[in-house]
């Protein structure tokens, strides 16, 4: 039988830490991905393996003349499109990313670099603060871990028609949020740290494996760029769902704490 | 409709606001305070890797099938002025590097006589802070037995190379000239050589002929080009711009391990 007093029915839909570690989260990310971009102009092309084949990136961004004047192009693999404004030239200015995506706005990799290894610095130490309250605490366990009937085919179909029909089920989390953010907090994230320190000389030098991991320092920051971008892809799902399911109820919750959600039937407490 | 217009004002707003956040983040970034904040990352990566790299954590070096064949040359590419030209001419014949400040026994060497002192081949890596790789192979003198050669005085604590290139031509006095310096934790290390070869070859001028610093598990500005003298020092202070080193006196990190 439930116990109408049982204290886990009154906790909040998301604990003092949590909320904490999420909106620290929130300003690290923007830093890192703005500083990131800032680093990244430095050299706007991608590639595979330990070195550079400058002559082959498998990703760049270009400025190249046309007509009058220049052009920002933009290749990837065998297809180049032309990106001026936003890519390879934007405000009369040869650069990968524009000025609004990059910190500081203005061209300095110094400064980039500042901004982004303070800021890893604190990602890393929020991000473990969470990990380790995540475990001792049984959020994981009982809020992210799914449970073996969400994992049915039945199930998760039912649940991506929902979510196709914007139908959201109130309980603390479903099955399809919980699989993606086991896959960011435990795939994404941490890859971030590997792929970042497998650039690292110094590091490269102490453990080869966070080079070899990848298949060299070029395929780490290769990765390191693929796995930013997930992030944003991820950033702007979470904020489309946020928008969808109740914009103000969520925010809310995530600043106060909000409303113990309504049992789940059938699922224990 | 009124929702255009207020659409429109919404979108006003936005970009406004967006604006002011993005000047905001530029004057932040130009404040001196959070400069120096941002600035104490470094003591900490520092520390932590030097937590985990020991003296004797090699870089990994390479096969020969790994070489680059479009090597980048980047920072000068041929330094200015008659007295390197005149170097060059005579194919460095007259060229000596010196090695002084604090140590016992100053020496003036040759190539010639470098190439008589205790010399590495390495097939390492080179990072440059912009983010491409290029792997070469370098053969040069190990740093670590000509101050052995030379002997470090107790009160030397870092190394400093003097260079011939001047990198930037506006700036005052000796603040344009190239330099670098390193601890003696990486001075002494094995792989830290004084390089006069680079894939089998002299040294070519837009690589650092005659000789060039090649201090792995750094990145790419720590490997001074052109190395004319070697000071061992106390501090680096009263040099340049006091920061120990052409890149590091213009904002980037002195210890170039990340």
């Amino acid at each position: 039988m439930d116990d109408p007093i049982n204290p886990a029915r009154l906790r909040p839909r998301h604990s003092l830490v949590v909320r904490l570690t999420h909106w620290v989260n929130v300003l690290v990310l923007l830093v890192l991905l703005g500083s990131g971009l800032q680093i990244f102009n430095a050299h706007p092309a991608l590639y595979w393996g330990h070195a550079s084949t400058f002559a082959e990136p498998w990703v760049a961004m270009t400025a190249e003349p046309k007509g009058q004047g220049l052009a920002g192009y933009t290749q990837v693999g065998g297809l180049k499109v032309e990106t001026t404004g936003l890519l390879g030239l934007s405000d009369g200015e040869r650069r990968g990313f524009p000025a609004w995506a990059t910190l500081p706005g203005y061209r300095s990799l110094a400064e980039g670099r500042r901004w982004h290894f303070f800021f890893a610095w604190l990602f890393v130490f929020n991000g473990l603060a969470y990990l380790a309250w995540g475990l001792a605490s049984g959020h994981f366990r009982r809020d992210i871990a799914p449970r073996r009937a969400e994992l049915s085919p039945r199930h998760l179909g039912r649940e991506i028609r929902d979510h196709l029909a914007l139908r959201f089920p109130h309980g603390r989390y479903n099955a399809l949020q919980k699989l993606v953010y086991l896959a960011v907090i435990f795939g994404l994230l941490p890859l971030m740290v590997l792929s970042g320190l497998g650039m690292s000389p110094g590091v490269n030098a102490a453990w080869p494996w966070t080079f070899e991991m990848f298949g060299g320092r070029q395929s780490a920051r290769t990765i390191h760029f693929l796995s930013a971008l997930a992030i944003v892809a991820f950033v702007l799902v979470h904020i489309a769902m946020v928008v969808a399911s109740g914009p103000l109820r969520q925010l809310r919750a995530m600043i106060t704490g909000g409303e113990p959600p309504p049992p789940v039937s059938g699922a224990p407490s | 409709m009124t929702s255009i217009p207020r659409r429109g004002l919404l979108a006003g707003a936005g970009s406004a606001l967006l604006g002011l956040t993005l000047a905001g983040c530029d004057q932040v970034s130009r404040s001196p305070g959070v400069r120096a904040t941002l600035a104490r990352a470094e003591g900490l990566t520092m520390a932590a890797q030097r937590l985990i790299l020991s003296r004797t954590a090699l870089a990994r070096e390479f096969t020969p099938a790994d070489i680059s064949p479009d090597f980048r040359a980047n920072g000068s590419l041929r330094p200015a002025g008659t007295a390197y030209q005149t170097l060059v001419a005579s194919n460095f014949a007259d060229w000596r590097l010196e090695i002084g400040g604090l140590v016992e026994r100053p020496l003036s060497l040759s190539l010639a006589d470098l190439r008589t002192r205790p010399a590495r081949t390495q097939i390492t890596r080179h990072d440059c802070v912009e983010g491409w790789s290029s792997i070469g192979q370098w053969t040069g003198a190990r740093l670590s037995a000509l101050l052995e050669e030379a002997g470090l005085k107790p009160q030397a604590n870092y190394i400093v190379f003097h260079c011939a290139d001047r990198l930037d031509a506006f700036a005052e006095g000796d603040r344009g000239l190239y330099y670098e310096s390193i601890d003696l934790v990486d001075a002494f290390h094995e792989q830290t050589i004084l390089a006069y070869e680079m894939n089998g070859a002299d040294l070519p001028v837009k690589h650092g002929a005659p000789l060039r610093l090649r201090v792995e598990r750094q990145l790419g500005y720590k490997h001074a080009k052109y190395v004319m003298r070697i000071e061992a020092v106390e501090s680096f202070a009263h040099i340049g711009g006091g920061q120990g080193g052409f890149w590091e006196d213009r904002g980037y990190e002195w210890y170039a391990g990340i």
